[in-house]
């Protein structure tokens, strides 16, 4: 019988084996589920791309802010109240006419989560880690991203617990919107460098 | 290692999956299993670099044909049967931290900062031509296949940092400094690249000086 068959109840072999070691590991005392939800409802809920859209839209609006955010990132980005797991070790990558940044891990999944939050299921595939550093005009293109021929790009392999993020020009036009109207054009894929800016809304 | 997880530069891999508007979990034991591994990752049983080795030395069909939740869930349960239920019965090693609640925000804020106080003067100052190590260590490293025994410059100074493959090995932090390098990308990949150079974090006993 079809997995998604909507009569059929059953777990996934997956769902069967996450729940035994949960079970296994709050039978002895190893953790706690009530952090557990509250793990899962930071991450899924709390902390997301909307964070790093403020970094982008301040460094846009206040050049003091850009200056701070190119010297110490991280210190500019706490300061937005951004702070802790896998975002310790900041650094802030600015494209400027004819140059793009990327940003992969190669060899895991590492990702600034307080500015991003989890990455999603193609930034830790094997397609995406695999080409990001030989071929990433091929891969813009699969983003709907076409760059114009004199662009360079540069690969940034996040190897190390330094994370990276990418700060994309500020379109033209955009000069005098206040903060929170720079934000809601800030896209995730554009902090990656995989994506453009968002319409305005 | 030469793990399944060292991509860079692989190929065949097909195009990307994309998904609009992507959830966060794609099922319920996604969350659980992300959840699982951030608290046990809290308990001290093992550091960050020896959960990376772990999920790199899976079974490379296994790392290949599975979900970076499962990779991670994997690598989560031979870390336990090593590390943590090996008293009789399964029971914990002692000395373990549980992660409770009211201590999560705090856990997360704080994280895992890995710079440390330098204990003696860099070897490279930005723009030094360098060259990593040509080396194929079976245990965990940080340096890419695809970048050992090539050349670049220092691009920047990160500070000295705990040194992944001996923390891994449980040899401690031996903390070294880290450097952003540039490759350039035609060095690397020949013609046959649409970079114009691929930057890599390496630490210090990843290089030495480039020949004159």
């Amino acid at each position: 019988m079809s997995g998604n068959h909507p009569h059929d109840r059953s777990l996934s072999e997956m769902d069967v084996r996450v729940r035994a070691l949960e079970t296994l590991l709050v039978d002895k005392g190893l953790v706690d589920p009530a952090a557990l939800d509250l793990l899962i409802e930071t991450y899924e809920h709390r902390v997301g791309p909307h964070n790093g859209a403020r970094v982008v839209a301040r460094a846009w609006r206040d050049p003091a802010y850009r200056d701070w955010l190119a010297q110490d990132a991280t210190a500019a980005i706490a300061s937005l109240g951004y702070t802790g797991r896998q975002g310790e070790h900041m650094v802030a990558l600015f494209n400027a006419p004819g140059v793009h940044h990327l940003v992969v891990c190669t060899l895991c999944s590492c990702y600034p989560w307080p500015v991003l939050g989890l990455p999603p299921a193609w930034y830790k595939s094997p397609a995406y880690r695999s080409r990001a550093v030989i071929d990433p005009k091929g891969v813009l293109t699969e983003f709907g991203v076409t760059l114009p021929e004199t662009t360079e790009v540069r690969v940034y392999d996040s190897t190390a617990e330094l994370r990276y993020l990418v700060i994309p020009e500020q379109p033209a036009g955009t000069q005098g919107w206040d903060e929170d109207r720079l934000a809601s054009i800030v896209s995730r894929d554009a902090m990656i460098g995989t994506g453009l800016l968002k319409e305005a809304a | 290692m030469n793990g399944p997880h060292d991509l860079g530069g692989a190929q065949g891999f097909g195009p990307i999956a994309l998904e609009a508007d992507e959830p966060r979990f794609h099922a319920p034991w996604e969350r659980r299993a992300f959840a699982l591994t951030v608290a046990m990752g809290a308990s001290g049983a093992w550091n960050l670099d020896q959960a990376r080795s772990a999920r790199e030395s899976l079974p490379p069909a296994l790392y290949l044909s599975s979900g970076y939740y499962q990779i991670w869930f994997e690598a989560l349960e031979r870390l336990l049967a090593e590390r943590v239920l090996t008293g009789p019965g399964q029971s914990p090693a002692p000395g373990l931290r549980v992660l409770q609640a009211d201590a999560v925000g705090a856990v997360l804020a704080r994280g895992g900062p890995t710079e440390r106080e330098p204990g003696g003067p860099a070897r490279f100052a930005v723009g030094d031509a360098v060259c990593t190590r040509l080396m194929n260590p079976s245990g965990h490293t940080r340096l890419p296949r695809y970048i050992r025994g090539r050349c670049g410059r220092i691009e920047a100074l990160r500070g000295v940092h705990v040194y992944p493959d001996t923390h891994a090995a449980g040899q401690g932090e031996q903390a070294c400094w880290l450097y952003t390098v540039r490759f350039e990308a035609a060095g690397l990949w020949g013609p046959d690249t649409t970079a114009a150079s691929v930057h890599v974090d390496c630490w210090e006993p990843y290089l030495e000086p480039a020949p004159r």
